[in-house]
């Protein structure tokens, strides 16, 4: 049995923000979804199946609030899927819609992922209270800060590494009209004196909190054909997850993000990251991930990732280009970042990434992670149909 | 898009009113959280100051707390072994920032303890020293609060260094 | 039910790749678990269908498994579950927020893709943390339906009623229903609620929301589930007698119950013929009915007469784990086929407030029906 190629040719998301308070949660998802379909050319009735994703539902504060959403997603009389993989969910979203189209199962698929994290409030629903456990003492900074000193510490980067992707995303946002943070009067000066929330990570080199959705149209070969503006081609995607915590893992680099990456480059052919993509949309909550992740995906040798950030290779003109979008960093709505990133890898290689746009990109990599470092979704796509 | 105003607008009895954009709702849930027979072992024994610890029959390792299963191996960890208040700072961060509905004062020590004897680190923090001279490979031991001794991790109130010289990095290099 | 039976839908759902049940494991249910942790409630599931086929985590192709946060009352509460598996080294995996069921489907069309073989699918639902009646408002509409707290029995009782003044059903009807599962389940070990008092007696009882009593209302239990899926060859090689999908299937309906008629089931119908239900007699159904007069609307919408055995394991009328009821109609389904006593049986499973979201499949032998 041979998989059907799978193409993107509709993108939408949400101006990301605070707190969207014009709009009811149905409101969000729709905006995007009827962007992501007027960029297809397609109606509500073109499409087959809606697979939808978020993070916990204690963010919102509604049980599984894909059947609450079922009219506003024009889903009724069509199946319906709730995917929660923690903050990967945005790309393991995505890709449980492929995967719909690739096994021939369905020919056009509506996927979309969303977060309004002002309708409740986020950091409560990661700590409620519950008694015997150890508590996950600051949220997700404290989590993730000690893992980024070990980082430090293996690989002696200076400390300035941090500041320096901090200020390229979001400068970089600066291009993308879509992105949460819109810091016009930022500098590097302001980055490195930015208060130290959860030392060795300063306030600037956080993501914010964000109101935001995100939608994609995902068909086959005949709907390709069809679509009024250039697709992007997936040509591998994969999943893998690991457990939360045991015995020798390795917080810095995941031996599930590493296979992750591995089976993606496999399944599209890709031998050599660094030289073979053109421009990487990661998952970089807090700006240390960045060299962290250019290690984990193959993209730098072990302990080399923060030499490739301080080359300036990826920033926008760089050679290697990571997050033109302006990434988490810049807009944090967290069911739907992952989703983000593989809808802005795909908009660079059909053309349509705007301001942000990065010349003659052909083959762009989506990444999302979750949970404690544990899950990792991630998307290959090209704008040549594979095997052409 | 169009926009609120712009639908209220459309309606003349409307016209004038002010778009709702905030209902707030509160719902009230009460939970009677299950720990597990494997996490009920550990925290009965924290009131006698006993830290006890479950080893995976099957690849050797040594949880704290108990997970109720290996989550490498998938299997229970029925092997219990009592370890020591010792530890090595496998990794820390200086929490400046105070967690709602979290009683503890700003700044602290988040650390990951790893136990002697354990394959996992302990989430604890540290104290009774600056924060300046906390640094990954220091050892520790276990401060516990006598006031609060009970099933509960607040049964430690930190970990303070033991003055000894640094564990080697071989000794904790894989358990990071 | 007096429409004709649609016609399917452009769907691949009943081509493709042909994906067996070879193995399922359930937990005895019960009302508390409270000794034990999720992922103690889980593993045991996990090792019996290991077991069963020879199998190991790390020779399955891929993992997914359902359950709810809200339920656990705790974000994230999968990922403590993923314990019990042995994700290591790491494996492709993936998780719904929805019944076991949906974890089944994504799973069969990952076998579909060809990128896997096997599949192992799990899911659990401890109830007894939190009140589920009250647990499962948070389900609805958050702005105009939540905040008034209808709870899940009275919206049974909405559709309850809108059955019996259609003259579709009436209270000895309803009870004859939860007789019947009740006593089915005399049969099965893994049942919470086993035997019956009659009819008579029944009715006798007080209401709990009119026109429900008791026995229409499924009990609060805690269980676990588990099932494998393998493809083609790999299926024959791990059972003598897979139960093969034949069709599968799911759709959803508005959410308010106000735009819906209650009495009908049509996300159920449209699934079912995706799924070719009505391609060939059944020997059997499983149906995920909670309620009494859930069972009577999804007989209606599957054209199900009295010649085919509803629920024999008992249904969610006598174990109804959330989260996890659904995957057992699944299994148990399967594992009437695997132990030759049905050739063709359908298996559904639901979600949300009054039956809004229905998956359907259709399981048979090797041989097919055999009648």
């Amino acid at each position: 049995m041979s998989k059907q190629p799978v193409a993107v040719v509709g993108v939408g998301q949400t101006k990301h923000v605070a707190a969207r308070q014009d709009v009811s949660i149905a409101g969000l998802v729709r905006e995007a979804a009827v962007r992501a379909l007027a960029d297809a050319e397609l109606g509500w009735a073109d499409i087959d199946a809606v697979v939808i994703g978020k993070a916990p539902d204690f963010f919102e504060g509604v049980m599984m609030p894909e059947l609450y959403l079922a009219e506003a997603l024009g889903a009724v009389g069509k199946p319906m899927l709730r995917v929660h993989t923690a903050g990967s969910v945005g790309g393991s979203t995505a890709l449980v819609a492929a995967n719909l189209v690739a096994a021939g199962v369905h020919g056009t698929v509506l996927t979309v992922a969303f977060e309004k994290q002002s309708e409740s409030n986020a950091m409560w629903g990661l700590s409620l209270p519950i008694p015997f456990q150890q508590p996950l003492t600051a949220g997700a900074g404290g989590f993730f800060a000690p893992h980024v000193r070990a980082y430090m510490r293996r690989t002696g980067a200076p400390d300035t590494v941090g500041s320096l992707v901090a200020f390229k995303d979001r400068r970089n946002a600066l291009k993308n009209p879509y992105a949460h943070l819109h810091e016009h009067d930022l500098t590097l000066e302001r980055v490195q004196s930015s208060p130290m929330l959860w030392d060795p990570i300063r306030y600037s080199e956080t993501c914010p909190s964000s109101d935001g959705a995100c939608a994609l149209v995902l068909t086959g070969a005949r709907g390709a054909a069809r679509a009024p503006r250039p697709p992007a081609w997936v040509h591998g995607g994969a999943m893998r997850s690991e457990p939360t915590i045991f015995a020798g893992k390795d917080y810095v680099s995941p031996q599930a993000g590493r296979d992750c990456a591995a089976d993606v480059y496999r399944q599209a052919g890709v031998t050599d990251p660094r030289r073979q993509l053109d421009v990487v949309e990661m998952y970089v909550p807090f700006s240390w991930y960045e060299p962290m992740w250019l290690e984990n995906l193959g993209f730098a040798d072990q302990g080399e990732g923060w030499k490739l950030v301080e080359a300036g290779v990826t920033e926008l003109d760089g050679d290697l280009p990571v997050n033109p979008s302006g990434g988490v960093l810049s807009s944090n709505p967290i069911g739907a970042s992952g989703m983000i990133r593989f809808a802005e890898a795909a908009l660079q290689v059909r053309g349509l990434a705007g301001e942000h746009q990065i010349d003659g990109a052909r083959r762009a990599l989506g990444h999302a992670y979750g949970g404690g470092a544990q899950f990792f979704s991630m998307w290959l796509v090209g704008s040549d149909r594979p095997g052409s | 898009m169009t926009t609120a105003a712009e639908l209220l607008a459309g309606i003349p009895e409307l016209a004038g009113a002010e778009p709702v954009t905030r209902v707030t709702i509160p719902a009230r849930l009460e939970y009677t959280y299950s720990p597990g027979s494997a996490q009920a072992r550990f925290l009965t024994a924290l009131p006698e100051k006993r830290l006890l610890a479950e080893r995976c029959p099957q690849c050797t390792r040594v949880y704290v707390p108990p997970r109720g299963a290996c989550p490498t191996c998938g299997i229970a960890t029925p092997e219990q072994l009592e370890l020591p208040h010792t530890g090595t700072v496998t990794t820390f961060c200086i929490v400046n920032i105070a967690a709602k509905g979290l009683d503890v004062e700003v700044p602290y020590c988040y650390a990951y303890v790893l136990l002697d004897g354990a394959h996992v680190g302990l989430h604890a923090r540290i104290g009774d020293t600056p924060y300046a001279d906390v640094r990954i490979g220091q050892r520790v031991e276990a401060v516990w609060d006598d006031r609060r001794l009970g099933p509960s991790l607040a049964s430690i109130s930190h970990f303070r260094p033991t003055g000894e010289p640094d564990a080697d990095p071989e000794s904790y290099r894989r358990w990071m | 039910m007096s429409s004709p039976a649609p016609s399917p839908v452009h769907s691949g759902a009943r081509s493709g790749r042909d994906v067996a049940v070879v193995a399922f494991a359930q937990s005895s249910h019960t009302r508390r678990t409270d000794q034990l942790s999720e992922v103690e409630l889980v593993m045991p599931v996990l090792h019996d269908v290991l077991k069963q086929t020879g199998l190991t985590a790390n020779r399955i192709g891929f993992t997914c498994s359902g359950s709810s946060d809200y339920l656990a009352g705790r974000a994230f509460s999968f990922t403590m579950a993923l314990d019990g598996v042995g994700a290591w080294p790491p494996i492709s995996e993936s998780h719904v927020e929805m019944d076991g069921a949906w974890a089944l489907y994504e799973a069969w069309v990952k076998l579909q893709t060809g990128e896997a073989d096997t599949a192992l699918v799990y899911s659990y639902g401890k109830s007894s943390p939190g009140s589920v009646r009250d647990v499962l408002t948070r389900q609805l509409d958050p702005y105009t339906l939540a905040p008034l707290w209808p709870d899940s029995i009275a919206l049974a009782a909405l559709q309850a009623q809108a059955l019996i003044d259609a003259g579709l059903t009436d209270e000895r009807g309803l009870a004859r229903t939860a007789v019947r599962s009740r006593r089915a389940a005399t049969a099965n070990p893994h049942a919470q609620l086993r035997g019956s008092a009659d009819v008579e007696d029944l009715l006798r009882r007080p209401y709990e929301v009119e026109p429900l009593r008791r026995h229409d209302c499924p009990p609060i239990s805690d269980g676990a589930a588990a099932v494998i899926l393998a493809a083609g060859d790999a299926a024959r090689a791990l059972h003598a007698n897979p139960a093969w999908i034949r069709g599968i299937d799911h759709r959803i309906e508005a959410h308010q119950p106000g735009v819906r008629d209650l009495t009908e089931s049509p996300s159920t119908r449209l699934a079912a013929a995706a799924a070719g239900a009505f391609d060939a007699p059944l020997d059997a159904a499983e149906l995920h009915a909670p309620f009494t007069a859930q069972e009577i609307v999804l007989r209606r919408a599957l054209d199900l007469d009295d010649r085919v055995p509803v629920n024999p394991s008992g249904g969610p009328l006598a174990a109804n784990p959330v989260m996890a009821a659904g995957l057992i109609r699944l299994g148990e389904a399967a594992a009437l086929i695997h132990r030759g006593e049905a050739g063709r049986v359908l298996a559904h499973a639901t979600s949300g407030p009054c039956l809004q979201q229905n998956l359907v499949a259709v399981l048979e032998s090797s041989a097919g029906g055999t009648r």
